[in-house]
């Protein structure tokens, strides 16, 4: 290419000179589109002095496409032709009259989503769902922390923590196997099924997060009840072939550990690139303003790499990421029965305190996640675009107890699932005003509990086959009007081989109904193979109006239906570190929502506000409440059993951003949602409490890019919450009232955040100093599973150095 | 404009992503038997033995729950009555019965006596039960223990085993740790 370059520079060093010619000459034409012939507006042709950077001159096509420059000496010229959406092309002319060409330009450029050159230009999933996107900026000051804390700037979603590491995003109150994790294009199967379940996603490898709020981008399923969570990698600038590279270094001090990252991508010559990334974190035990939390400390190893080759017309990429972590488990949080969770409730603080450890003891878990996937794509002139993918993956947990003898190494918990998809999906975009996508998907899943573990299994042997068609239309008219409409169809199938205990079996009452689904009686359990067919359909209409560039409106109505996750249709058994007997049912039904939701945008020079309320409905809404208790020879244990309800979700995310001054501005956020069982008329469990959090940023671009961020969040008491329940203490010998529903009280926490950015001779390096709950303020969240047993992080400093290169 | 490299083909792809699909669906063929777990570290039965430090009829308590995390509840025997103003010499013993023959639990409570305690609470005409064995730290364990008994009446005795309680203690309100076994004895009398 650089020779080329020379050459070309050398050939034009000898052209004859020109100078005495009259320059008088015009150069006009058309830039058209390549697949739609359509004529495009707002292209601009440069025309620069050969082998030079000298801008000659320079001129914008009309509405219909057209161009004109005039007043141009004879001689040689070297022109680009670029549009916001097209991929660039440039060529050398040469005028010796006036000359008339027509440019053709690919239109569909921009959606080259791994390969988008004008990175400003930001693709949205839907036309009018809630839609929020987080940047690479953001997500870098949560390199050491998890997906999950990152979400949480993004009004309208909260986290479900087991303790500081396990955090699962939430929305709009619902979580879960009710909200979609897509990394890259992939459906993340990584047994969401449980509380204490993080996604298996390394923060670092992701550069872009778009949040859906709710079900209304059926491409990738129909059951993101919650919403769906699309993780993309950076973009990569294909037309500069080299080398770069980004490095992260983050240290903090609580946990006393941090995060190392680093990311390089090389891109070829013939549009062939590759990259390899890879990060490492580790923390030793947390610590709570009083205390330090024993048995918290995390290791994570994460790396991926990424092969492949992006054309106009057609590309192939190869992907593949590992993920491994080794998790502690506040060792306070492991109960023997009801007794000691009274004793862990009343007592306020942990029952386990020891010195600070880097060491990871039991209860802990440990997790490897492998993904591979292959996807092609190929455009067809005039019509559209064709995605063909693969995907693979491969979770295995082991969960580590509290055990004794023999056992004390054994897991009790060891789990392999295996995923195989396949999908093809296509989008006819011929026609900008008239959208068409289409798609179809087949997957296959098994799971394999280890027997070796010596401990009855609480996710069975079970085979899931998937299929799923969908089809999307979105209309335009007037540049101002927009309406999308979606149906999808999904059927699932599980074939599982489950061990009943004989006894659990009679209570269930399942013989009558799956009786005939026995296969062997050993006595004391019964190896039972249930096969659970569920067909499910969704759809999705909405409604896009975008007077102007400075407000936009919103309305989406979405009926989706989710089937039942295996842990709600199989759970049975003792949860150790919840103290408690989950119990699923077999009876169990997809459940299904009816979401209206609404926004209003409005933007001006020195203001901008966001509103969005939301309505949900949910029919069958499956959730997991306390129904009693059972009697064990280690005691009494509440009962938690699934049950089908009627449920209600409502509320309003709102957010307002003010530019007091060049340099300083605020931003508010508020979030509430109400959430109603309306058959039992009683509060949802587990709903998030009205937040409201507002920032203070101050910017000094000339005095190295200086940024200084001081945040507050004041989260209130949850005052919503079902009733406590009442169990029989075998200690006292008498009824005692569980807490185990009230929530903690409201508090505030104070947070802020300076950088400064330094020009390298090649790229740039950024220092941060970040510091969160900065007045070392106690509290307990509400949607924490440790709240029982103990208080929440205590203040943490961390020092960030960021390199590109 | 740029020539389109015809280095990977639609139809390869295809060829791949059905070879794929087929491996897929050929692996969903898969009817083995998962093998039944009969769970090592379950315990199901405690059995109390009590016999009068001077001689006499020796008595039985019982506390069994044999479907384990099952939903039936544990039952609980008393072969019969204590006497009054007598010591007892107890021996616990602790027992997966899930398994044939039964394993004796015990065994393991005994190899990490250091991390194991039973607890002796009650009411009613029984005056007292301590511990008569320590732990490699000279610490109560409590297989076996001594009971004694007040004139005729009622009585209730539980048996309590925690894992990894704070050692030494000052009882169980204040050990913590984790609870084992919790075998309540309702109904004992004291002739």
């Amino acid at each position: 290419m650089q020779l080329f370059q020379l050459l070309t520079a050398v050939i034009l060093l000898w052209a004859p000179p020109v100078q005495d010619s009259p320059c008088t000459l015009q150069f006009s034409g058309k830039v058209v589109d390549f697949h739609s012939q359509l004529h495009l507006s707002k292209a601009v042709l440069e025309l620069y002095r050969p082998g030079s950077q000298e801008l000659l001159q320079s001129v914008s096509t009309t509405d219909g496409g057209a161009f004109l420059l005039s007043e141009l000496c004879p001689g040689k010229y070297t022109v680009v032709v670029s549009h916001p959406e097209c991929r660039p092309i440039t060529q050398e002319i040469v005028i010796r009259k006036n000359l008339s060409q027509t440019f053709v330009l690919e239109h569909h450029f921009e959606e080259l989503k791994e390969v988008e050159v004008f990175g400003s230009k930001q693709k949205e999933e839907t036309r009018s769902a809630l839609e929020r996107k987080l940047n690479e900026g953001i997500l870098e000051q949560y390199s050491s922390g998890t997906l999950g804390e990152a979400l949480k700037e993004i009004t309208g979603v909260n986290t479900l923590n087991t303790g500081a590491q396990i955090s699962k995003p939430s929305i709009h109150g619902l979580t879960g196997s009710r909200v979609l994790i897509l990394n890259n294009g992939v459906r993340m199967q990584d047994m969401e099924w449980g509380d204490e379940h993080a996604p298996n996603v390394d923060i670092n490898a992701v550069s872009n997060v778009t949040v859906v709020k709710g079900a209304a981008s059926l491409r990738y399923g129909g059951d993101a009840l919650g919403g769906i969570i699309l993780l993309q990698p950076d973009q990569l600038k294909i037309d500069s072939p080299g080398l770069s590279g980004k490095a992260l270094i983050s240290m903090q001090s609580n946990g006393r550990g941090g995060t190392v990252s680093n990311r390089i991508t090389q891109v070829f010559e013939k549009n062939w690139f590759a990259q390899v990334q890879g990060s490492y974190k580790i923390l030793g035990d947390m610590e709570a303003p009083d205390y330090v939390l024993s048995n918290t400390g995390i290791r994570q190893g994460a790396a991926a790499l990424r092969i492949g080759k992006q054309e106009i017309q057609q590309g192939i990429t190869f992907d593949y990421k590992y993920f491994a972590s080794s998790i502690g488990i506040l060792r306070a949080s492991h109960i023997g029965n009801v007794d000691d969770l009274i004793r862990s409730i009343n007592s306020g603080q942990p029952e386990v305190i020891h010195p600070f450890t880097y060491e990871i003891n039991t209860p802990r878990q440990r997790v490897t996640h492998h993904l591979g996937r292959i996807v092609y794509y190929k455009r067809f002139e005039r019509v559209g675009r064709m995605d063909l993918s693969y995907d693979f993956q491969s979770n295995r947990r082991f969960e580590f107890d509290i055990r004794v003898g023999d056992d004390r190494n054994k897991p009790a918990i060891d789990l392999e699932l295996t995923t195989h998809t396949i999908q093809a999906d296509f989008k006819k975009d011929s026609n900008p005003n008239k959208l068409w996508e289409a798609g179809i998907l087949g997957r296959y899943q098994e799971n394999f509990p280890n027997p070796e573990t010596g401990v009855r299994r609480l996710i069975p042997d079970y085979q899931r086959v998937e299929a799923g068609a969908y089809l999307t239309h979105v209309y335009r008219w007037k540049d101002k009007h927009s309406i999308d409409l979606g149906v999808r169809y999904d059927y699932s199938q599980i074939d599982a081989k489950k061990f009943y205990i004989t006894s659990r079996w009679e209570e269930r009452g399942y013989q009558e109904e799956f009786g005939d689904r026995i296969i062997e009686d050993l006595g004391t359990q019964l190896l039972v193979n249930p096969v659970l067919d569920y067909h499910n359909y969704s759809w999705s209409a909405g409604y896009q109006f975008k007077p102007d560039n400075d407000r936009e409106f919103r309305l989406n109505f979405t009926c989706a239906q989710r089937a039942p996750n295996p842990s709600e249709l199989f759970s049975d058994g003792l949860h150790h570190s919840a103290a408690r007997i989950e119990l699923g049912d077999l009876r169990i039904q997809s459940e299904q929502s009816k979401k209206l939701t609404a926004s209003w945008q409005q933007s001006s020079s020195s203001w901008s506000w966001i509103i969005e309320p939301y309505i949900n409905y949910v029919n069958d809404f499956i959730l997991l409440e306390p129904t009693g208790v059972e009697f064990t020879i280690r005691g009494a244990f509440p009962v938690w059993s699934y049950r089908q309800t009627d449920a209600l979700l409502a509320g309003l995310d709102l957010q307002i951003e003010k530019q007091w001054h060049p340099h300083w501005t605020s931003i508010h956020q508020f979030s509430y949602l109400y959430g109603q069982d309306q058959s039992q008329d009683i509060p949802l469990i587990n709903m998030p409490p009205i937040n409201t959090n507002h920032r203070l940023q101050f910017d000094l671009p000339q005095w190295h890019s200086f940024k200084f961020e001081v945040q507050g969040e004041y989260v209130f008491q949850q005052t919503r919450t079902p009733a406590n329940i009442e169990v029989l203490s075998p200690n006292i010998q008498s009824n005692v009232l569980l807490r185990i529903n009230d929530a903690p009280d409201a508090y505030v926490l104070l947070s802020a955040q300076a950088s400064w950015q330094w020009p390298l001779a090649k790229g740039s390096v950024q220092l941060s100093l970040a510091g969160t709950n900065l007045l070392n303020t106690q509290f307990r969240n509400y949607l924490n599973r440790q709240r029982f047993f103990a208080d929440d992080l205590g203040r943490n400093i961390q020092l960030q150095l960021k390199f590109n290169y | 404009m740029k020539t389109i490299s015809n280095s990977f083909s639609m139809k390869k792809v295809g060829v791949a992503l059905s070879m794929a699909a087929a491996l897929v669906f050929a692996s969903c063929d898969n009817d083995d038997t998962p093998d039944p777990v009969n769970e090592e570290e379950v315990i199901t039965t405690l059995i109390a033995t009590l016999t009068p430090a001077g001689g006499g009829t020796t008595v039985t308590l019982t506390y069994t729950d044999l479907d384990a995390d099952g939903p039936n509840p544990p039952v609980a025997e008393v072969s019969g009555n204590l006497m009054g103003n007598t010591t007892y010499n107890g021996v616990i013993q602790v027992l997966n019965e899930t398994e044939t023959p039964a394993e004796n639990i015990t065994l393991e409570v005994l190899e990490e006596a250091d991390e194991h305690q039973f607890f002796f609470e009650f009411t009613g005409s029984i005056a007292g039960a301590t511990a008569t064995d320590t732990d490699s730290m000279g610490n109560p364990l409590g297989v076996t223990f001594d009971l004694t008994t007040n004139t005729a009446g009622a009585a209730t005795l539980s048996i309590v085993l925690r894992h990894e309680p704070t050692k030494p203690n000052n009882g169980l309100a204040t050990a913590g740790g984790e609870t084992d076994i919790q075998a309540d004895f309702n109904n004992i009398i004291i002739q």
